[in-house]
């Protein structure tokens, strides 16, 4: 059974909603004794780093699912759900996350001009300054084809909200990258059977449907 | 990149879709969540429910009607016009929402927008406001005051000033809708829309007016700057599809996401 992990940060019924209109049976639970019994897990989440960290410690959450990873069972995260994976977040005056994927997450910083000495060359008008959070419709560039994408094509629109951004140490981590006012992320991570969108699958239309249910038959 | 979103608002009265001029006269066009799984259909960004009578007969927003629409739609979607308290807007994101929009409430007590932010996050909280064009006066510089009550109702807000307020108590995002434009299909007012998205950081749709494509590649150029542009009768009555707006404003060089 596909079991989504609720652990009170943030709204489920969108995943559930999904998960259920693509005939993916799967139980919501905050129970670590259930996650650790997953075929396969999906973990979203939208709220801050800090007290997602917190909560997950404080069930015994954060150890299920590390275990669970280590073991093989296959991973989804969501948005707060991807970044949690790497080792830090800048979030809450810097939190350690679960480390399923090396690497931090960093704040969007558009409040700085370049520094001349770096850039020296002749700059267009930037216009208005990017808005942070990240709001919206951006497209995502695949750089590998991996089963969790089959169906859609690199360069497809997908929806984000965030400020900070999952920052892997290893390229191998990047699966998929996105482009914010000049800012290139990793929007897609993989590590083994653990994969993760930065964008809100449940929220992107039919192909964040798809890759969903891409993942729900997904065999690491 | 990112690309600009085109928005379609469904008004929701007795549980149907209706839509007026200048709020007066409205008529009915058809079931919500229907016409919404509809233009998710073809390809719209995002949409926004306003129950625009619940706050008129005091009571909250029509939450069956907010399932239901969750369990067809697949992208953001927002909901508004009778939120009373933290408890309204809880039960609509749990009902599959993902963002709330308050008006009115919000001009009587600001802090809803900061207590909505704290307990479910900024980009939940979107600012809606009316604004009028009135006489530049040091009360009210932007030459826009903030109205309410469909417009009918002036408050002495200042609507550059609000929509600054609004930011910082913790508003993830401002629709702006100029009382003057809405239902006249001459396009968006510019003045206000360019003065709010100089003045915030957050994202700014703008609403009221559009009556052709050109009005949303316009009011979304750099030059004024709305992140997204608000679209109703121009889908819901003028047989305007989502798809052939979209390719009109990618013609005309707006990115939108086909």
């Amino acid at each position: 059974m596909t079991v989504l992990v609720d652990y009170k940060a943030g709204n489920l019924a969108s995943v559930s909603l999904a998960l259920s209109r693509l005939g993916v049976e799967h139980a919501v639970s905050g129970d670590p004794e259930v996650v650790r019994r997953a075929e396969r897990i999906v973990f979203p989440g939208v709220g801050a780093a800090g007290s997602a960290m917190e909560t997950l410690r404080g069930s015994g959450l954060a150890e299920a699912l590390t275990e669970s990873v280590k073991k093989g069972t296959p991973l989804l995260g969501i948005c707060i759900g991807c970044q949690i994976l790497l080792d830090r977040s800048e979030e809450d005056g810097g939190v350690a996350c679960l480390g399923i994927v090396p690497g931090e997450v960093r704040r969007f910083r558009f409040d700085t001009l370049p520094d001349p000495q770096l850039d020296p060359g002749p700059r267009t008008d930037p216009g208005p300054r990017p808005k942070v959070p990240h709001m919206g419709w951006n497209t995502v560039d695949f750089l590998r084809p991996h089963p969790l994408l089959e169906g859609v094509p690199s360069g497809t629109h997908f929806y984000f909200v965030h400020s900070y951004y999952p920052a892997p140490s290893e390229a191998s981590a990047v699966l998929g990258r996105t482009d914010y006012a000049g800012t290139v992320f990793a929007a897609i991570l993989e590590a083994g059977n653990a994969v993760a969108t930065q964008f809100h699958t449940e929220k992107s239309g039919e192909p964040g449907l798809r890759i969903l249910s891409n993942f729900a038959r997904w065999r690491p | 990149m990112l690309a600009k979103r085109l928005i379609v608002c469904l008004d929701v009265r007795a549980g149907k879709v209706t839509k007026g001029v200048k709020f007066l006269e409205n008529r009915d066009l058809g079931d919500p969540v229907e016409m919404g799984a509809d233009y998710f259909r073809q390809g719209v960004d995002e949409l926004v429910f306003y129950d625009i009578t619940a706050s008129a007969e005091g009571r909250g927003i029509d939450l069956e009607m907010v399932r239901r629409v969750a369990r067809e739609v697949f992208i953001p979607f927002s909901v508004g016009g009778g939120i009373r308290h933290l408890q309204d807007m809880r039960d609509v994101l749990l009902a599959g929402a993902e963002k709330v929009s308050v008006n009115s409430l919000a001009v009587r007590h600001p802090e809803i927008i900061s207590d909505g932010a704290k307990a479910f996050g900024n980009q939940c909280i979107v600012l809606g406001m009316d604004a009028l064009r009135v006489a530049r006066s040091q009360a009210v510089p932007s030459g826009y005051e903030v109205v309410v009550k469909g417009g009918r109702e002036r408050t002495g807000i200042d609507a550059v000033a609000w929509a600054r307020r609004a930011e910082e108590l913790g508003a993830g995002e401002i629709c702006l809708n100029s009382i003057d434009a809405d239902g006249t299909k001459t396009g968006y007012e510019l003045e206000i829309t360019r003065q709010v998205c100089r003045a915030v950081g957050i994202p700014v749709i703008a609403s009221g007016g559009a009556g052709a494509p050109d009005h949303l590649a316009t009011v979304l150029a750099a030059d004024v700057g709305a992140d997204a542009a608000l679209v109703a009768s121009l889908v819901h009555i003028d047989g305007w599809t989502v798809g052939s707006l979209k390719a009109k404003m990618a013609e005309a060089g707006v990115p939108v996401r086909i």
